[in-house]
């Protein structure tokens, strides 16, 4: 399998292209985001407010990276449990044309139908391997929630980012074909 | 009686965060490296390369292995005839977990209230502290860094005595195996059995720090963790949830006398970033 190259923004042709089980290298600008900063995007929107920043065709990392030592960009920053974002997701790809994100693990299934209507794709990045994904990140700034510490938006200028794409603008769902898969393989 | 000083400990306590985030133990490495070698899978033989690769990237440009960096859990055996001074044996180790956080450029993941005030401590503190006492005049410090990712996927079960054996097995495979790519496997599975609510959760995570090969002494205990193992696999969840052979490294059992009406199971789930750190002072 050769790995498909994607560049941000992402539009949505090349969306619609991907299949789970691809493998993914990313170059250009993603988003960080974890559940305070869900939390509060969530209250802007519903109170019809305007987000720091503009989500439209971009994508959210969810991960609160390790603080950069002198002489790096950032440290540490591989992906956290998406789950914990679900509540969140329908409502912000409905609302601010977000087009994909990046996490590690399954999704709920109200968030998958989220992302069938809006045409979005869910990319799994290694858990664990924050190490080698902080290789991948060329710059690093926060945006905004700096407050949050390890929470905060930051915005990555990332080069060959390794992902999967676990769900695609189809719904269909790497997680849920492991046991198919395996099942060939044995 | 033995005198240590609490600067003593809290430069060690310091010096074992740093390590214990950027050094993958030797025994974990190796049970990772001949998951790769044992895994039939492709997505999942190129995970496990990338997880090796990570380790290789974190020990070598000191990277942190994770960006969780985790809550800082601490088992301490404190000999009879050990007296600290300077201060509190507590306070040092909050200290050093402080210092090891910040000069160790490690996260701070801890806020103050679960419930009404999720603010960040800073620092990472307070770390989790166990204490057992015991005979000599050693200090002996074990530090297991906690991802909140794959502590998330722990669990506990009151079952019943007659659900026995294979109530036991099951509650740990459905735990393990439901969790699915969240803990990050392939993930190393502590088990407490016995004793009571609180005290199971406490040895399912003491188990967590058995080096990955060595099984329990008991023979009835060691065949338990192999038949978990090797049940735990079958599922074919595999590394980070997208199928393969290997979705836990190891099965650690500990268990606990217990009450005649009651049969306590706990699971601590540790990712494949399975570190740790000791000290004996």
């Amino acid at each position: 399998m050769s790995d498909i190259i994607i560049t941000t923004p992402v539009d949505k042709t090349t969306l619609r292209s991907l299949r789970a089980g691809d493998d993914v290298l990313l170059t250009g600008t993603i988003y960080t985001a974890r559940d305070a900063a869900h939390e509060r995007f969530t209250a802007l929107i519903n109170n019809n407010k305007k987000l720091p920043i503009s989500l439209e065709n971009q994508i959210l990392f969810y991960c609160g990276p390790t603080p950069p030592p002198p002489n790096r960009c950032i440290g540490s920053a591989g992906p956290t449990t998406s789950s914990r974002m679900d509540k969140y997701t329908p409502n912000i790809l409905q609302k601010t044309g977000l087009a994909a994100m990046i996490g590690k693990g399954n999704r709920s299934d109200d968030v998958i139908e989220s992302i069938k209507q809006n045409g979005a794709v869910y990319f799994a990045a290694i858990g664990g391997a924050g190490a080698l994904l902080s290789q991948c990140i060329k710059s690093a700034k926060t945006v905004c929630y700096e407050d949050l510490g390890a929470e905060a938006v930051y915005q990555f200028d990332v080069e060959n980012f390794p992902l999967i794409v676990a769900i695609d603008t189809l719904g269909d769902n790497l997680y849920n074909k492991k046991r198919k898969l395996t099942d060939d393989v044995r | 009686m033995k005198i240590i000083q609490y600067s003593d400990i809290v430069s060690a306590v310091k010096k074992m965060c740093i390590d214990a985030a950027h050094i993958l133990p030797d025994d974990v490495l190796t049970h990772i490296k001949a998951a790769r070698d044992a895994e039939t899978f492709p997505r999942a033989q190129s995970i496990l390369d990338r997880i090796i690769e990570n380790a290789g990237i974190a020990a070598g440009k000191h990277i942190p292995i994770c960006q969780d960096t985790g809550v800082a859990v601490f088992f301490v055996k404190i000999g009879d005839r050990v007296k600290v001074e300077g201060g509190l044996i507590g306070d040092a180790i909050n200290e050093g977990t402080r210092l090891g956080c910040t000069d160790g450029y490690l996260r701070e993941s801890i806020v103050c209230d679960p419930i009404f005030d999720r603010k960040n401590t800073g620092g990472n503190t307070p770390a989790v502290i166990h204490v057992d006492l015991t005979g000599g005049d050693n200090l002996e410090i074990t530090l297991l860094p906690k991802g909140g990712g794959c502590e998330n996927m722990g669990g506990l079960a009151m079952l019943k005595p007659s659900d026995g054996l294979p109530g036991v097995m099951k509650f740990v495979k459905d735990t393990v195996i439901n969790s699915g790519g969240n803990p990050c496997p392939p993930v190393m599975v502590g088990v407490g059995v016995g004793g009571t609510a609180d005290a199971a959760g406490v040895i399912a995570k003491k188990a967590l720090l058995r080096p990955a090969g060595v099984h329990h002494a008991d023979e009835k205990y060691a065949r338990l963790e192999a038949d978990l193992l090797t049940e735990i696999n079958a599922s074919g969840a595999g590394p980070q949830g997208l199928g393969g052979m290997s979705t836990a490294l190891w099965v650690s059992v500990e268990y606990l006398p217990c009450h005649i009406a009651s049969l306590p199971v706990a699971v601590s789930i540790n990712c494949h970033a399975a570190r740790r750190a000791a000290i004996i002072l």
